[in-house]
């Protein structure tokens, strides 16, 4: 029906906005893969807006050949990867038992995990127990302390709540238990919502820095891509190789630190737009039940 | 058993299968139950037994949901609840050789470190520009979703819109040290793209990174890029749920786009607008780590530094344990009365709020 409509200039005074929008998000981005192809003189010159100047991949190279670097950008996806289906088998064997609705002590559980959206006891405690546990410097702080987010649980339970309980009664009656049911109904329905929040997690563990800074300081080789991407950018480490191959031009420090944000960047933007159709339904569906 | 639930006992009496099963159950409740049943007489008996016995039924069909939340449960109670005992630290004088049920409780009746912590200067200023930082973010970055949801919703052509929702959701996917990274070259003073574009348009270099107020304006702007697409998500949920006759009427009555975005659209978003408002309101204390930590630099600390930065500098790396647990405390405690109480407020203004 809309398709079909003539176009108004209001429509087109919309478009333009969009496509302003769309190049103020676009273009920050475009800028730095730029830096990072150019030559450390066109960096200096003010010559690189947009486009690479002196086209080379230099500042990629030194970058891949530090080992520091390329560790930790494997061991980040290697977290990102355990993290995330850690948190997904999580998520699921919350909301699902939380979507019967005759199941006892329902109140109780979803009341217990909603209070904890509200109300957190803070940093230091946090700090605290995992120093008891033994989890400090350990690269299991880096998964299980927040394998499970409310929110997303929340989402998930959304999405089962809005499947027909018919296929569920049907599937009783055949006499499949709640796990058969689970496992052979719920999941094949729910791709499009288990794509959303796998998108979710693993963005949020690749994304995330804060837990390594505080949990792991003296645990270097598993600090995260984020960590390090922090540390290259304030100077408090430079990329070792500038030093070594005797790099000390402002420019090239440049480059190389838009290479790195490049590296940190790209597995989100590679994997972003194949999810995100997914998400958007995922998504909306969370957000109108939630 | 299933069977045996359905029937219904009071309109068809004592018929054969009936009395089958109810003796099949006093078999299994070991005959007990025919001693009982001269005191309490045969219709109390019955719906005894039948609670029992689906009861029984309920914990055989149903066992395995509670083994599938086992784990989820013992998660948010190791992690979530038990680090609530540690609270008691603000109260007590944090020692390391002792658990903290032996700890000796503070001086000034266990409030001296909350008394403490008011009375440091960097934590007042970090209470500030905490405060300072979310009510910019809020009145600058709040209605702007609204807008652009309204705005999408009016876009014609359905390939452009999700193009334009992809890419306007893309930042929120970015982490905070890359747009750090990304603003720290883009706004660079010299050789950054917009001040070599300013240059050339005969402006003057602006310090966006380097100086207090330019930075807090910087700080506000980049968490506008980052979050403006993927806030409209939830407004754009709202707005499909709007009935679609309601826009054909106002055509029908000669409502301009203008007017019926102002009478239609934004009328339906009003609650999920209020609930929004509610819940930023209850965060206005509440302060992201990974945002002001990888924007900040040492010229404009004293803007940058906020309370979960205090925190992290004088607790982590400070050691200063009782003091930073307090001022956690208090932070958590002042979220949830303001979310109470703006949640009371958009009640009795008539809004259905968030519980």
């Amino acid at each position: 029906m809309r398709n079909t409509r003539n176009i108004k200039p209001g429509d087109l005074v919309i478009v333009f906005i969009f496509i302003i929008l769309i190049l103020v998000c676009l273009l920050p981005i475009l800028n730095i893969l730029a830096r990072s192809l150019s030559s450390a003189q066109a960096l200096v010159k003010n010559e690189v807006l947009l486009w690479p100047v002196e086209f080379n991949f230099d500042a990629y190279e030194t970058v891949l050949k530090d080992s520091k670097y390329t560790w930790s950008l494997v061991w980040t996806a290697i977290l990102t990867v355990i993290c995330t289906i850690v948190s997904m088998v999580m998520t699921v064997i919350c909301a699902y038992p939380l979507t019967y609705d005759h199941l006892k002590g329902r109140r109780f559980f979803n009341t217990m995990i909603i209070m904890t959206m509200y109300f957190s006891a803070g940093t230091i405690p946090n700090y605290l127990l995992y120093k008891d546990l033994g989890l400090l410097d350990n690269p299991l702080v880096l998964i299980i302390p927040n394998c499970l987010s409310v929110f997303n649980m929340i989402i998930m339970r959304s999405f089962l709540d809005g499947i027909p309980q018919s296929l569920r009664e049907s599937a009783e009656i055949d006499g499949a238990g709640p796990i058969r049911i689970l496992v052979s109904i719920y999941l094949p329905l729910s791709t499009s919502v288990i794509a959303t929040l796998s998108l979710f997690y693993a963005v949020g563990r690749w994304n995330g820095f804060s837990d390594a800074l505080m949990y792991m300081i003296n645990e270097r080789r598993y600090h995260p891509i984020q960590l390090l991407l922090y540390n290259i950018l304030n100077n408090v480490t430079s990329v070792e190789v500038a030093a070594q191959e005797g790099f000390s031009t402002p420019g090239l420090s440049d480059t190389l630190k838009a290479a790195t944000v490049m590296f940190a960047t790209l597995p989100i933007l590679i994997i972003y737009p194949w999810l995100q159709k997914y998400f958007i339904a995922g998504v909306t569906i969370g957000a109108v039940k939630g | 058993m299933q069977t045996f639930e359905m029937i219904n006992i009071d309109e068809r009496g004592l018929d054969i299968p009936y009395i089958v099963l109810i003796s099949w159950l006093f078999y299994r409740l070991k005959l007990s139950g025919f001693r009982q049943i001269k005191r309490k007489g045969m219709l109390a008996m019955k719906s005894e037994i039948l609670r029992k016995n689906s009861n029984i039924n309920y914990f055989k069909r149903y066992w395995t949901l509670y083994l599938l939340m086992i784990l989820p449960i013992a998660f948010f109670i190791v992690f979530r609840y038990i680090p609530m005992m540690y609270i008691q630290i603000a109260f007590k004088n944090y020692s390391i050789v002792q658990n903290i049920w032996q700890m000796e409780w503070a001086g000034n009746h266990g409030f001296e470190y909350f008394i403490k912590a008011f009375s440091n200067r960097d934590f007042i200023y970090a209470l500030r520009n905490t405060l300072m930082l979310n009510m910019l973010d809020l009145v600058i970055g709040f209605p702007i979703p609204i807008v652009l949801a309204l705005l999408l919703n009016e876009l014609p052509f359905n390939g452009f819109k999700r193009v334009t929702q992809t890419v306007i959701y893309m930042p929120h996917f970015l982490s905070w040290v890359i747009i750090s990274g990304i603003a720290l070259q883009l706004f660079a003073p010299t050789n950054g793209l917009i001040n070599i574009l300013l240059n050339r348009l005969g402006f003057n270099t602006i310090p966006f990174l380097n100086e207090p107020t330019h930075w807090v304006f910087t700080y506000v702007l980049l968490g506008i890029w980052q979050s403006m697409g993927w806030n409209t998500i939830i407004y754009i949920a709202a707005l499909t749920t709007i009935n679609p006759e309601l826009y054909e009427a106002a055509s029908v009555d000669g409502a301009g786009r203008l007017r019926k975005m102002w009478h239609i659209s934004l009328p339906e978003l009003r609650p999920t607008i209020v609930v929004l408002l509610i819940m930023n309101l209850g965060h206005i204390l509440g302060s992201d780590f990974d945002r002001p930590y990888a924007l900040t630099n040492p010229l404009v600390t004293s803007v940058s530094n906020v309370i979960s930065t205090f925190v992290y500098q004088n607790g982590i790396r400070g050691l200063q344990f009782s003091l930073t647990t307090a001022v956690g405390l208090f932070q958590s405690v002042i979220g949830v009365v303001f979310l109470l109480i703006a949640n009371s407020v958009a009640k009795r203004l008539g809004e259905r709020g968030i519980w």
